[in-house]
């Protein structure tokens, strides 16, 4: 009994962790139709800055938290960097943009192997949650429900800048008809910017938050960013909702698929998708893709 | 003979001479690698030149057959009903992906196909029980086709040139088929072939079992090359590398894609003799090409070298009379 809980836990925790990742890809192809392909590796460096921060530089260590919001920052900057320099020069192109982004995912890993080597960096659980937790005969580690109480709260502060803000306003404007949008006096080249760095800046915060739990070792950036393209596919692009579903959905297959079959683990992710695509191509809360 | 004729009949003659001039084993065996990379790139090139639909899933075909392989063969097949089997199963495996793939075109299609070939990598690398996980599976022989025995790098370096032959000539004959035609007008006017009665779908439909065809067989020859499969060679890069080939040497033409395989494999091993950092060198070409030469390396080459042509003619005050005196690209 307690091993399905705490299964269910597990999985309720990295679906979490994939919406951190995956909201900002999804709001970033929703708006720029952009895809992404640096995503995974925006959440490796925000582990590895996130890391390093905590290990200490130059004689300098950092709390777990602040260290997160630093490398979030850091994350975050890059991102705008990105776009401002690279992507933005590339309007409508999406070949092109794929190629670029997918560039930059390749020097981006191969920056980390020569930065922080091919041994994998070990992230201490925070201050005051490496307890447990018992309910009755099950046993939750502290941080994982922290996880996913952290999870709730950004979903809920992005469902908030979406659709109670201003900035939530003109974005959902620009997702529908950037024309229009720029008609009315919004200006879309700016929120493009803010909208990368937001994406960029969660999956480096998503990064650093799921380093105690999954580590930060080089190819975890192409472990990730297939989950969020999975994600993406299941819960359909530019809406906040279908990121937070299809995370679940993908958490749970994943955990449940990892402790039952390990061997066809990243297979059985195959099954949902294959249902989505064949009876919902543009995704259970999405528009059509193309 | 004109003057086209001539180039092929210099060419042909240059690619069957090879093991005679190339100074040693090694060069033998890189031109192996660029036949047989030269087909896996004319492969994709037919969808991401000719159908417009970019994959980023093709190194998973390419492992797929890779693997079927080295598993029947250890499991203890022959190479004839191996390779055949073989065949099969890419194609279905072709077929299953590109049902799956063609719901969506454009980005969806890239997004779909990159999620598939990321699934076949961790198959290989976590499935251990049929892969062997990151140690790979091990090709003990290579096949001898009408008593031709292929383990010398000269016989395979043959055997691979008649292959890859066969496979630009096929290529050749569909692009200006009515069928090849079909597939462009697919690429520039979907809309307008389905209103003209073509069915828009089954045409690319053929064109993903053309291209996993053409995968497949490059993979066969590069199983037997290598006489090793692992999971990296169904990785994310190797697919990026590919596409690298047939974006860097111009897409939908023919000459591009085996141009851009003989680049990239040179490059790649001339510089991982010099230097470990061949991602980081494939991301920067990548972010470059796109950036300075969005049309393809041969035609880029040719319009930079154009430019610069003209700009050098200014400076020493030489007056350009004709258009006509440039260099051709």
């Amino acid at each position: 009994m307690s091993f399905w809980v705490v299964l269910t836990v597990n999985s309720v925790t990295f679906g979490g962790l994939l919406f951190l990742l995956s909201a900002g890809f999804s709001l970033i192809f929703g708006l720029m139709r952009i895809p992404n392909l640096t995503h995974g590796s925006l959440f490796m460096l925000g582990a590895y800055f996130g890391a390093t921060f905590i290990i200490g530089v130059l004689g300098v260590k950092l709390n777990f938290w602040l260290a997160a919001i630093l490398a979030t920052l850091v994350v975050a900057a890059f991102g705008a960097l990105t776009e401002r320099l690279l992507l933005r020069r590339l309007p409508g192109d999406q070949l092109a943009q794929v190629l670029v982004t997918l560039g930059l995912s390749f020097m981006a890993a191969d920056f980390c192997l020569m930065v922080w080597g091919g041994d994998p960096l070990n992230v201490e659980t925070p201050a005051g949650l490496g307890g447990f937790m018992r309910f009755g005969a099950a046993v939750f580690p502290n941080y994982r429900l922290a996880i996913i109480i952290i999870a709730m709260v950004v979903a809920v502060a992005l469902w908030l800048l979406m659709d109670r803000t201003r900035l939530g306003a003109m974005i959902r404007a620009g997702v529908d008809d950037p024309d229009m949008a720029r008609v009315v006096g919004i200006r879309v080249s700016q929120l493009f910017t803010i909208v990368f760095a937001l994406g960029a800046g969660l999956a480096g915060f998503a990064g650093i938050i799921g380093g105690p739990i999954l580590s930060v070792y080089p190819g975890l950036d192409q472990d990730m960013l297939p989950l969020a393209l999975v994600v993406v596919i299941l819960g359909g692009t530019g809406s906040l909702l279908g990121s937070f579903v299809g995370s679940i959905i993908v958490g749970f297959i994943y955990n449940f698929g990892q402790a039952l079959l390990p061997e066809l683990a990243y297979f059985v992710l195959f099954l949902p998708m294959l249902l989505v695509l064949i009876f919902r191509p543009q995704g259970l809360f999405g528009r059509q893709m193309s | 003979m004109s003057g086209r004729t001539l180039v092929l009949a210099a060419a042909f003659v240059v690619l069957v001479t090879v093991p005679f001039w190339m100074p040693g084993i090694y060069y033998i065996n890189v031109s192996s690698q660029i036949l047989f990379y030269a087909v896996f790139a004319l492969g994709l090139n037919i969808l991401v030149g000719y159908a417009g639909l970019v994959s980023l899933g093709h190194a998973g075909l390419f492992g797929i057959t890779a693997y079927a392989i080295a598993y029947l063969l250890s499991s203890g097949l022959g190479h004839t009903t191996a390779i055949l089997l073989a065949l099969v199963i890419s194609l279905a495996s072709t077929a299953v992906f590109a049902a799956l793939a063609l719901r969506a075109t454009g980005i969806g299609f890239i997004m779909i196909t990159l999620a598939l070939g990321q699934i076949i990598w961790g198959l290989a690398y976590r499935w251990i029980s049929l892969t062997n996980g990151d140690n790979g599976i091990n090709v003990r022989t290579r096949p001898a086709p009408f008593g031709y025995d292929l383990s010398e790098p000269a016989a395979f370096y043959y055997a691979t040139l008649v292959i890859f032959l066969i496979a630009v000539a096929a290529v050749t004959i569909f692009v200006r088929s009515p069928f090849g035609a079909a597939l462009k007008g697919t690429r520039d006017q979907a809309r307008r072939m389905n209103a003209l009665g073509y069915h828009v779908w089954a045409i690319r439909f053929w064109a993903c079992l053309l291209s996993g065809l053409l995968t497949a067989i490059a993979g066969t020859l590069f199983v037997y090359y290598t006489q090793f499969i692992s999971p990296q060679t169904t990785a994310l890069t190797a697919s990026a590398e590919v596409l690298l080939m047939v974006i860097a040497g111009g897409p939908a033409t023919l000459l591009g894609p085996i141009v851009g395989a003989a680049l990239v494999v040179v490059v790649k091993n001339v510089v991982s003799g010099y230097i470990e950092r061949w991602n980081f060198l494939l991301g920067t070409i990548f972010v470059a090409i796109v950036i300075l030469m969005p049309e393809g390396l041969v035609p880029g080459t040719a319009r930079l070298w154009r430019v610069g042509w003209r700009a050098l003619r200014r400076r020493r005050g030489v007056v350009v009379v004709a258009e006509s005196a440039e260099p051709k690209p």
